[in-house]
């Protein structure tokens, strides 16, 4: 196979955030732009990966898109740094708009910046760090995905992911609460308390696609006795597009927005809902861009929140569940936070028959969604889900070992791994570590 | 022939080796200049011992999953960087050079094993041209430059071979091993060999962003 004819040749893709924002490209605009990100933006640390490369191959082992899409050579990590960066030094920012479409799609949609690759080269090279500088230059050109694009728009909006408006938030909350109330009589998703221990944020597609998450949440903050809170005021999605897209000045806004929600509150700390990215830009990148070494608010991941109440015996299960689950480790929570034994603990502590998929842990292969890649939307799904081949194939050997359920406590995974289930035939389950937890939590029993 | 020598083995030999030094220390002066400008983070993430678990971890042989799943190219880099090094500094034809001009001298290898070692290289070469030419995703990412390398890197074992074993010709292949080598120092601070100085610091620095920060391997 020379030329994969998995994924939508360039020349013919169909996304008007790339194409329009190319149209409006001149090779001057292209330069200047480029030489101001690489001289204001950029220093020794890309200088010395860009040096240091001996283009050696090594790297594409790591890669997914290079295992699926049958090794061909364009979907290599360091392929995908010549395609992008390695030329644009070496002609100074003389790039036609034709490159920039092409270096657009590589690096918005062939790249999940899982930083696997980064432990496969012999250098330790952060690909993805320089990927994210392509994709820098891009929001910098305005050329974007529509579609992430689009979810950038309404954090710059409305401060969250998905255009939920104020009020609608505060009204979503209390549908929650009077559904958890079914389990728990008198519960209370408690808004703006002052002082909590937790201040619990989610993502925006929580309230907007997967609501009963937070209900199941409630249920279990209020199982284990948590003296929690979740704020009525923008502030409360932890979820962060821009961070993805290169638009750093957004991403340092939502960070601040979000640290300072749950400041003001005085909030001991923050737990955050089972999703990858949106650590990632509270852990590593939009804490560091704000100036913070670490993050100003502690913040603590679902798993280890989770792991937490297994540890100190804050919740009680009826039963394990009983059906065998194989567990996903997400890239911004393994790799970026190295929580997977956690979430193996937690796993143990719930689940009676537990099989590893191989490889796992830090090597585990990536959903293909992550690092916006879904957030690209439906021109690029195609290509997405034909690169999670490996993915499925890890999968299918998992199952064939007895799983039924794949766990994955990520909502990008989830997305990724839905389509790759769906496409491939895998025919498993997916569920979150809360799914888990709220059907087997032993909740007292109600007074009629 | 002897002026040549002389000129090879004289000035050119300290213009290489000044050039080698001085631009080495220049490359790093200016990239650690830059990094103090512009990479502030990396100084305050690096971590000395996370920077050396992972060090310490690439620089075992099949220490990394990277290198397991990839046994031949492990070997042959291992082989190929062992002998790279050692065979120069250690060859008996060069520390005698040193006892002579500077009066300084130490171990040397037995002639045999820096034979046997001056193979390994040029077979690594070989094999690494094979790898470039033979296998798709490195060829992808090859570039003349990388031929242009190892044509520099294997040139002072081959002629270093033959003149040992005067092969014929050898007066004038000598003159050609004493330039090549000289060329191969010179290209070290403005090439690609520069790696052998950058390596420490990015697997250093990825090592402390995994070990300290995202608590997590990176091999």
């Amino acid at each position: 196979m020379t030329e994969s004819n998995t994924v939508t040749p360039v020349k013919e893709i169909d996304d008007k955030g790339i194409l329009k924002g190319v149209e409006q490209l001149t090779p001057e605009k292209i330069e200047s732009t480029i030489l101001q990100v690489l001289k204001d933006e950029t220093g020794a640390k890309l200088k010395v990966y860009v040096d240091t490369c001996v283009h050696c191959a090594m790297c594409s082992e790591g890669c997914h898109f290079f295992l699926s899409m049958d090794r061909d050579p364009k979907y290599s990590p360091a392929a995908k740094v010549k395609q992008t960066l390695w030329e644009i030094i070496k002609k100074k920012g003389k790039v036609s708009p034709e490159f920039i479409k092409n270096a657009a799609v590589v690096a918005f949609t062939q790249c999940n910046l899982c930083k696997r690759c980064a432990m496969y080269c012999p250098f330790g090279i952060d690909i993805a760090y320089v990927i994210s500088v392509m994709r820098r230059i891009c929001h910098k050109l305005g050329v974007v995905p529509l579609y992430i694009q689009d979810t950038a728009h309404s954090h710059s909006v409305s401060m969250n992911q998905m255009w939920v408006k104020d009020d609608e938030w505060i009204d979503t909350l209390m549908w929650q609460e009077e559904e958890a109330q079914e389990d728990i009589e008198n519960l209370r998703i408690p808004l703006d308390k002052e002082g909590a221990d937790i201040f619990y944020s989610v993502i925006g597609p929580e309230p907007k696609f997967r609501a009963q998450l937070i209900y199941q949440a409630a249920v279990i903050m209020n199982a284990a006795g948590e003296n929690w809170t979740m704020p009525s005021m923008p502030g409360w999605d932890n979820s962060d597009m821009c961070m993805y897209i290169g638009d750093y000045e957004m991403m340092e806004r939502l960070k601040k927005e979000h640290f300072e929600c749950a400041a003001n509150l005085r909030a001991k700390r923050i737990v955050m809902g089972e999703c990858g990215h949106a650590f990632r830009s509270v852990y590593d990148m939009g804490n560091r861009a704000l100036g913070w070494r670490m993050p100003p608010v502690e913040v603590v991941h679902a798993i280890e929140y989770y792991n937490e109440l297994f540890e100190n015996k804050k919740i009680k299960i009826k039963h394990k569940f009983d059906r065998p689950v194989t567990l996903h480790d997400p890239c911004n929570i393994v790799r970026g936070r190295g929580l997977h034994e956690m979430s193996r603990n937690v796993v143990r502590a719930t689940c009676e028959t537990f099989i590893e998929m191989t490889p796992n842990r830090e090597h585990n292969y990536c959903c293909s969604a992550g690092g916006g890649v879904i957030n690209c939307g439906p021109p690029f799904k195609n290509a997405r889900v034909a690169s999670g081949k490996e993915k499925a194939q890890q999968l299918l050997a998992a199952k064939a070992k007895g799983a039924e359920v794949v766990i994955a406590p990520c909502h990008n995974c989830h997305g990724g791994l839905e389509d790759i289930i769906h496409s491939f035939g895998v025919d498993m389950e997916l569920k979150f570590l809360g799914d888990i937890i709220y059907e087997i939590l032993d909740l007292p029993e109600k007074e009629e | 022939m002897y002026s040549h020598y002389e000129f090879v083995t004289g000035p050119f030999a300290w213009m290489a080796f000044l050039i080698f030094i001085f631009g080495s220390i220049y490359r790093f002066y200016s990239l650690y200049k830059l990094a103090r400008k512009k990479d502030g983070a990396v100084f305050e993430y690096m971590d000395l011992k996370f920077a050396l678990r992972s060090i310490g971890h690439w620089l075992t042989p099949f220490g990394s999953r990277s290198m397991k799943l990839n046994p031949s190219m492990t070997v042959v880099t291992f082989l190929f960087h062992i002998s790279l090094f050692l065979v120069p500094i250690f060859v008996f034809g060069h520390v005698v050079l040193w006892k002579e001009n500077f009066d300084i001298s130490w171990f040397t290898l037995p002639n045999i094993v820096a034979d046997i070692m001056t193979l390994i290289v040029i077979c690594s070469c070989a094999f690494f041209l094979w790898r470039r030419i033979k296998l798709p995703e490195v060829r992808y990412l090859t570039t003349v430059g990388d031929y242009v390398i190892l044509l520099i890197v294997a040139a002072p074992f081959i002629t270093g071979f033959w003149a040992y074993h005067q092969f014929p010709g050898f007066a004038a292949i000598t003159i050609i091993h004493i330039i090549s080598g000289e060329i191969m120092l010179i290209a070290i601070p403005f090439t690609k060999l520069f790696h052998m100085f950058t390596f420490p610091f990015t697997r250093g620095y990825i090592g402390s962003e995994f070990g300290g920060i995202r608590m997590a391997k990176d091999w």
